[in-house]
């Protein structure tokens, strides 16, 4: 098989991209509780420290709204959905492990 | 089972019962699944637990006008349809009528990270939206466990799930929850904790090669209910269990006789053949006729305008309708009117339990007046002898309860000739004939005799049973000084003694015509006598008129004398 000669090209292109590419994030609570807002809250921090002019966020009370969240399936509350960039995550509980939401998010962490 | 089945448990005033609708259950659980609380279905894989959950919503909503909620974690709702559309259920047409719902829950491990506590108020939303939309009284869990490989946090699963079975209990559904066998448990994640009112167990086993499914209800929190182990069946109209402690002994007995198509067979009855709803055994070894004995009386019943049903264990159909028209027995024309139906089978195809169930179910959805079975010694292939004897008991009880006659024949063997059942069952039996081979001179020959017959006056005689193109046919056997006589043995016997009497007859002809002979002789030489004694009264009368004359003559010439003398 053929080589292809620019993979290393590639691949430094694709890494600074990453740091472009726009979110679009789903936040689904279960009514106005303590729990969702303390969730609420922590995802809007954590989006404007590392996703500050990029990112689109939507909080959806499944109460209200119960077909969307059939929708997604979303079976937990609170669920925080990386609808973009692909693959599809789904984070479930109070969103207080910062680390491990960076980590799932794919978001490289400023030095 | 109709509830007019004598097994089934009946209970008044307890905690109430939501009726599944499930052939057989309904029974074994004395009304049905504790209503409005979950009960928990458990089993290995490939036991039928969907198929269980789907049949609740299914007869539910067709039969007790109760519409279900199915939740899936599995299996997607095309693939469910799908699997069940083989046995007759129209899901689409159920839901589009909301008497079901099927509600698709997928949870993608991979897609999922946990970030802290959580709850599921996300699926209570759901199932509530479900419950909501089609006013479900019933909803099925299948199964719920998958939640536990996509959502790690264990400890809240558990209480959610606690709070999840407490909620279907507050919205008062009758609930099914399916969960995996595991390990040591019931369930692999120990659902049996939460779900305590209910818990049904199913499992497969195979043995000798032969798999059965049975059903045990582990546990039914204040209620009475069948505690064995009961063979159930997955075949073409769902789930069927077989009750199988109950035997009852009450059914109502009837006193009407049914001929049994050999009309010298009905004389040794009584003159009236067998009681209707009897049970009638015809054992024998290889070759004395049983299966005619026994085509003899389906034909006897088709032809007094009753149904018969024709369980063929040894023979493919064809081969006895053939074997039968040689006896002259026309099977075809009644399996053409629908008098007869059979059913053929092999023994080894299934277990024991899976035959008789077949058996129950056929039995119910054509109504027979007579049942054959032929020979139930092949049954005991598929279980053991214990097995065959409890599962026929419990038949035999099914088929009386309902007033049907059933023969049953059985081939012993060669070796323990006689009064023997190769299943040990005769004791169940009302009227048992025993069919033999005789050998003598050189030749084999049937004889059949009535060895019980319970409420009639049986012939205590031994009849040889001869099978012609002409019919089944029963002569007397020869009772004579040298012994019983049949066959050939039997027509020379009765030759000989033709001719012999034949012989006594001439001879006694010979012995009277020589005496009428002598009598005549004798008369003839009564008349010479007479006939001397008329011509000695001649003589004597002569005789005696010429001495009259010579004295007469004397005196005169006396006198002459005197004249002539002057005497004076």
């Amino acid at each position: 098989m053929k080589e292809p000669t620019n993979r290393a090209d590639d691949f430094e292109k694709a890494l600074q991209d990453r740091g472009h590419q726009k979110y679009v994030l789903r936040l689904y609570v279960a009514g106005m509780t303590p729990r969702s807002r303390e969730s609420i809250s922590a995802v809007k921090n954590l989006c404007e420290e590392h996703l500050k002019g990029r990112y689109e966020i939507e909080v959806i009370d499944i109460y209200q709204h119960p077909e969307l969240a059939k929708a997604q399936q979303v079976i937990a509350a609170p669920t925080l959905v990386k609808e973009l960039p692909l693959p599809l995550r789904k984070f479930i509980g109070r969103l207080t492990d910062e680390e491990r939401i960076l980590k799932g998010l794919d978001i490289q962490l400023k030095d | 089972m109709g509830s007019d089945d004598s097994s089934a448990i009946k209970l008044e005033g307890q905690l109430p019962k939501c009726l599944t609708g499930i052939q057989g259950l309904d029974e074994i659980t004395g009304g049905g699944l504790p209503q409005g609380r979950p009960t928990l279905v458990c089993g290995g894989p490939g036991c039928g637990k969907t198929l269980f959950g789907m049949e609740f919503l299914v007869r539910g909503a067709t039969l007790h006008d109760e519409p279900g909620v199915f939740v899936t974690f599995e299996e997607r709702p095309e693939e469910l349809a799908q699997n069940v559309a083989s046995l007759g259920w129209d899901l689409g047409k159920l839901e589009a009528g909301n008497k079901l719902l099927i509600e698709h829950i997928q949870v993608e491990r991979s897609e999922i990270e946990v970030t802290g506590e959580y709850d599921l108020e996300g699926l209570f939303i759901r199932l509530g939206g479900a419950v909501d939309a089609i006013g479900a009284k019933r909803i099925v869990l299948d199964t719920v466990e998958s939640l536990f490989a996509a959502l790690p946090n264990e400890l809240i699963l558990r209480s959610e799930l606690r709070r999840l079975f407490r909620w279907i209990k507050d919205k008062g559904l009758t609930a099914i929850i399916t969960g995996e066998r595991g390990d040591k448990t019931l369930t692999r994640y120990g659902l049996e904790e939460y779900v305590s009112d209910c818990v049904i167990d199913l499992n497969v086993r195979v043995k000798e090669d032969i798999s059965t499914r049975r059903l045990r209800i582990v546990k039914y929190r204040g209620s009475l209910h069948g505690t064995n182990e009961y063979p159930f069946l997955i075949g073409d109209t769902g789930f069927s269990v077989m009750p199988i402690t109950s035997i009852g002994l009450d059914y109502p007995v009837s006193s009407e006789r049914v001929p049994t198509g050999i009309p010298r067979l009905d004389t040794m009855l009584d003159g009236r053949g067998y009681y209707q709803g009897s049970s009638i055994l015809v054992s024998g070894t290889a070759g004395t006729g049983k299966s005619s004995l026994a085509a003899a009386f389906a034909q006897a019943t088709c032809a007094g305008g009753g149904k018969c049903l024709y369980f063929a264990f040894e023979e493919p159909v064809s081969q006895i309708v053939r074997n039968m028209r040689s006896l002259g027995l026309d099977l075809d024309r009644h399996v053409e009117a629908g008098c007869l139906k059979f059913h053929a089978a092999r023994p080894t195809t299934f277990g024991m339990e899976m035959h008789l169930l077949t058996m129950f179910n056929l039995v119910k959805e054509s109504a027979p007046r007579t049942v054959i079975i032929d020979p139930i010694s092949n049954l005991s292939m598929a279980g053991n002898e214990d097995q065959v004897k409890s599962i026929l008991t419990r038949f035999v009880d099914f088929l009386k309860g309902r007033n049907i006659t059933t023969m049953f024949t059985d081939l012993t063997s060669g070796k323990v000739a006689g009064e023997y059942t190769e299943t040990t069952i005769s004791s169940l039996m009302d009227t048992w004939i025993l069919l033999r081979n005789i050998e003598t001179n050189g030749e084999r020959n049937r004889a059949l005799f009535v060895l019980k017959s319970r409420g009639m006056e049986h012939s205590n005689q031994v009849r040889e049973f001869v099978l012609s193109g002409k019919g089944l046919e029963l002569t007397d056997a020869y009772l004579g000084s040298t012994g019983m006589l049949m066959g050939s043995a039997r027509a020379a016997q009765e030759a000989r003694e033709r001719e012999e009497c034949v012989l006594r007859r001439q001879e006694l002809q010979g012995r009277q015509r020589t005496l009428e002979a002598r009598r005549a002789a004798l008369e003839a030489q009564l008349a010479a006598l007479r006939q001397d004694l008329v011509t000695m009264d001649d003589e004597l009368a002569v005789v005696g008129a010429e001495a009259k004359a010579q004295e007469t003559a004397l005196a005169s010439d006396r006198a002459e004398m005197a004249r002539i003398r002057k005497v004076d």
